[in-house]
C-alpha cells in the first residue's frame, strides 16, 4: 500500500509539471505584454519599466522564464494583484475555504440523492420508478447551472421572498442565528451544483449496480438464503460504489466549471468569482495563480481518488 | 457480460430470448430479413421513445432557427424605448428587452450562432480526437504511450478556467485579425473543441487496439493492404459507432460551454445575441422581466436535453458496448 501511494505521488508530480507547462505556454504565446498595466501608467518612466522588465526577466529566453516562474510558484511567491495590491496567495487563501465548502456540500448532496435512487432503480430495472428516475437524471444533467441558478433565484428570492440571493461572507448574526442565516444563503448555490452533479452520478450508480448485480457471488449470496436487503446493501452496493469514487474525481474539472458559474450568479466570494473579476480587470497575476490553483486541486483530487481506489479495491495495488 | 442490458432504462429491453440464454442456445430468428447496418440502427433508434421525442424537438428548433427569420422579419436591433421590458404580447411573442428589442427575432438569430458553435466545436474535437486516438491505437512503441500521457494530462486540466484564460489572453489579437464576430467565433470554437478531444481519443484508441487484432484486419494485411488503407477502409468504419455517439454529446457540451462563456460576459459581444449572451443581459432584470431570462434559458435547456436524448438513443443503436 505504501509503495502504491508513493507510486501515485510520483505520477502526480509530472502531471502537475505538465499542466504548468501548458499554462505557461498559453501565457507565453499570448500577444501583448502581461505587464502592460505598468507600461500604460504615465507615472512609471521608461527607465523604470526597462528595469522592471529586466527584474522580472521578460527579455530572457522562454525556458529561463518558465524556470523562474515555476520556482516562484513553488516557493509560494505568487506576486501581487495589479488591482488591489494585495499578495496573490493571501487573496486566494482568503477565498479558497468558501469555494471548497460549497463544492464539498454539493458533492454530499449529489451522493445523498444519487446512491439511494441509483441503487433502487437498478434493483428494479425498467420499472416505472427506474424510467422516471432515469429521465429525471437526464433532465438534471442537461440543465445548465446558470439556468437553474436563475430559475431558483426567480422562484425563491423574487416570487416567494424566502431566501437571499446574495451570499455574504461577513454575516452579522451570531450563534444559532448565524447557522440559520448561513443555511439560508448557501442552500440555493449548493442545490444548483448538487443537482447538476447528482444527475450524471445517478446514472453512473445505476449502471454500476447493474453490472455487479449479475455477478455470480450475488447469486451465491441469494441462494444462501440471505434477505434481499442484506444482499443489496452488504454485497452489491459495496462493490458497485468503488468505480463511483473514480467518477467523483473525474468530474472534478467539470465541478470547478459549475462552481465558477454558481459563484458568479450568487456572488459568492470564492476563487471562481475572483477569477472572473480579475479577468474583467486585466489582473494577470491573479488570473494565472487562480487557474494554477484549480489545476492543482484537480490533480490533488485525482490523487485522493487513486489512493482511495487502491484502498477500496486491493486488486489494483498489486498490478 | 453479454451486454444484454441497454444503458438506459427508457429503451425497451431487447427481444426476451436474446442474450439471456446460456451459451448453448444461440437465439435464432429464422425468418428475420437481412437488414443493412444503417436500417438496423434506425430500427433500434426508433425503439428508444425519448430519443425520437428528442429528435422531434431538435428538428422543430432547428427548423425554427433556419426558416423562422424568413417569416419573422422584425430586425434584431430595432430599438423602441416605448416598448421596453414588456412581457409576451401579440406584437412581441416573446417580449422585449431593456432597449425594446424583439426577443423572438434575437433568439432566432442567436440560436444560429449557438448551434453553429456547437457543431463546429464538435467537428474540431472529433477530428483531433480521432487522429490522436488512431495514431495511438496503431503505434506499438513510445508514440502511443506519449499520446495517452498527453490525453491524461489534458483530461486533468480544469476546463472552464483554462477556457477563460485563453479567451482573456487571445481575445484582442484575434479580434484585430478576423473582426469582432469572426475572431470570437474562431477562438471559441477552437478552444472549446481543443479542450474536448480527449474522451474521443480514448474511445478511438480502445476501439483500434481491439480491432487491429481481428481476423478481417489480418486478412486485409495478408492481401497487401497498406497501413493507411487498413486504418481508413477497415478499422475506422468499424470504430465509428461510439465516435458518433460521443460527437452527439459533444455538440450539447459545446453549446453549454459557449453559453457559459457568454453568460459570464466573456463570450460573444452584446450585438451578437447568442442564447447565453441574452441570459447574461437578462440576469440583472430578473425581478421585473423574468421572461427575458426564461425563454433563452429554456431554449438552451431544450436543445441540450434533446441532443442528449438523441445521443442516448444512438448509443443503444450504434454502440455495441452499451455502457456509459
Amino acid at each position: 500500500m505504501t509503495q502504491y501511494i508513493i507510486r501515485r505521488l510520483l505520477i502526480a508530480i509530472p502531471s502537475l509539471l505538465g499542466i504548468s507547462v501548458v499554462l505557461f505556454t498559453v501565457l507565453a504565446l499570448a500577444p501583448g505584454d502581461p505587464f502592460e498595466e505598468l507600461a500604460t501608467n504615465p507615472n512609471v518612466p521608461a527607465e523604470v519599466r526597462a528595469a522592471l522588465r529586466a527584474k522580472f526577466g521578460l527579455d530572457d529566453p522562454v525556458w529561463l522564464r518558465y524556470w523562474h516562474w515555476i520556482n516562484a510558484m513553488a516557493r509560494g511567491d505568487w506576486g501581487f494583484s495589479f488591482v488591489s495590491r494585495v499578495n496573490v496567495d493571501t487573496l486566494i487563501l482568503q477565498r479558497l475555504p468558501t469555494t471548497l465548502f460549497v463544492i464539498g456540500m454539493a458533492q454530499i448532496v449529489a451522493l445523498l440523492v444519487a446512491i439511494p435512487v441509483g441503487v433502487y432503480a437498478a434493483t428494479r430495472p425498467y420499472s416505472v420508478f427506474d424510467q422516471i428516475a432515469t429521465t429525471l437524471a437526464f433532465i438534471g444533467f442537461s440543465l445548465p447551472t446558470f439556468f437553474t441558478g436563475l430559475v431558483l433565484i426567480l422562484i425563491f428570492s423574487i416570487w416567494l421572498d424566502w431566501l437571499p440571493f446574495v451570499y455574504r461572507a461577513d454575516l452579522q448574526a451570531t450563534g444559532w442565528n448565524w447557522i440559520v442565516e448561513q443555511f439560508k444563503q448557501s442552500i440555493m448555490p449548493i442545490m444548483v451544483l448538487g443537482l447538476a452533479l447528482g444527475g450524471s452520478l445517478t446514472r453512473y450508480v445505476r449502471s454500476s449496480v447493474l453490472d455487479v448485480i449479475r455477478l455470480d457471488y450475488v447469486t451465491t449470496a441469494r441462494s444462501k438464503g440471505l434477505g434481499e436487503k442484506v444482499v443489496i446493501v452488504k454485497h452489491v452496493v459495496r462493490n458497485a460504489l468503488i468505480p463511483v469514487v473514480t467518477l467523483l474525481a473525474l468530474q472534478m474539472p467539470g465541478i470547478f466549471g459549475g462552481a465558477i458559474v454558481t459563484e458568479q450568479i450568487f456572488r459568492i466570494p470564492g476563487i471562481g468569482s475572483l477569477l472572473i473579476s480579475s479577468i474583467l480587470a486585466n489582473d494577470t497575476p491573479v488570473v494565472m495563480a487562480v487557474t494554477f490553483v484549480f489545476a492543482c486541486l484537480v490533480v490533488l483530487f485525482n490523487l485522493i481518488a487513486d489512493i482511495l481506489y487502491g484502498w477500496l479495491d486491493p486488486r489494483i495495488s498489486y498490478s | 457480460m453479454a451486454g444484454s442490458t441497454p444503458a438506459s432504462a427508457t429503451a425497451k429491453p431487447a427481444a426476451p430470448s436474446a442474450g439471456r440464454g446460456s451459451a448453448g442456445q444461440v437465439p435464432q430468428r429464422p425468418s428475420a430479413p437481412v437488414r443493412s447496418p444503417a436500417r438496423e440502427a434506425w430500427r433500434k433508434f426508433r425503439r428508444h421513445k425519448l430519443a425520437v421525442v428528442g429528435a422531434t424537438i431538435l428538428g422543430v428548433l432547428v427548423a425554427a432557427i433556419l426558416i423562422g427569420p424568413f417569416f419573422w422579419t422584425v430586425p434584431i436591433n430595432e430599438i423602441d424605448f416605448s416598448a421596453k421590458l414588456q412581457g409576451p404580447s401579440a406584437k412581441h411573442p416573446l417580449g422585449t428587452d431593456d432597449l425594446g428589442q424583439d426577443l423572438l427575432a434575437r433568439m432566432l438569430y442567436g440560436g444560429r450562432i449557438s448551434l453553429a458553435v456547437g457543431l463546429a466545436a464538435m467537428l474540431v474535437a472529433i477530428i483531433v480526437g480521432t487522429i490522436i486516438g488512431a495514431v495511438a491505437g496503431m503505434s506499438r512503441g513510445w508514440v502511443g504511450t506519449a499520446l495517452m500521457w498527453l490525453t491524461d494530462l489534458f483530461l486533468s486540466l480544469p476546463q472552464l478556467p483554462l477556457l477563460l484564460l485563453v479567451i482573456y489572453l487571445f481575445r484582442d489579437a484575434l479580434k484585430s485579425v478576423f473582426g469582432p464576430e469572426g475572431g470570437i467565433f474562431i477562438l471559441i470554437v477552437l478552444v472549446i473543441g481543443g479542450l474536448r478531444w480527449m474522451p474521443v481519443a480514448r474511445l478511438v484508441r480502445a476501439q483500434f487496439l481491439s480491432l487491429r487484432e481481428k481476423e478481417f484486419v489480418e486478412a486485409a494485411r495478408a492481401l497487401g493492404a497498406s497501413r493507411m488503407r487498413l486504418v481508413v477502409r477497415h478499422i475506422l468504419p468499424n470504430a465509428l459507432g461510439p465516435v458518433i455517439v460521443a460527437a452527439t454529446i459533444d455538440v450539447a457540451l459545446a453549446i453549454i460551454a459557449e453559453s457559459t462563456l457568454s453568460f459570464l460576459g466573456l463570450g460573444f459581444p452584446p450585438d451578437i445575441p447568442t442564447w447565453g449572451r441574452l441570459l447574461f443581459d437578462a440576469k440583472d432584470n430578473l425581478d421585473f422581466a423574468p421572461h427575458w431570462a426564461l425563454f433563452p434559458g429554456a431554449a438552451i435547456f431544450l436543445t441540450v436535453l434533446a441532443i442528449n436524448f438523441i445521443g442516448d438513443g444512438l448509443r443503444d443503436a450504434l454502440d455495441p458496448r452499451r455502457v456509459l
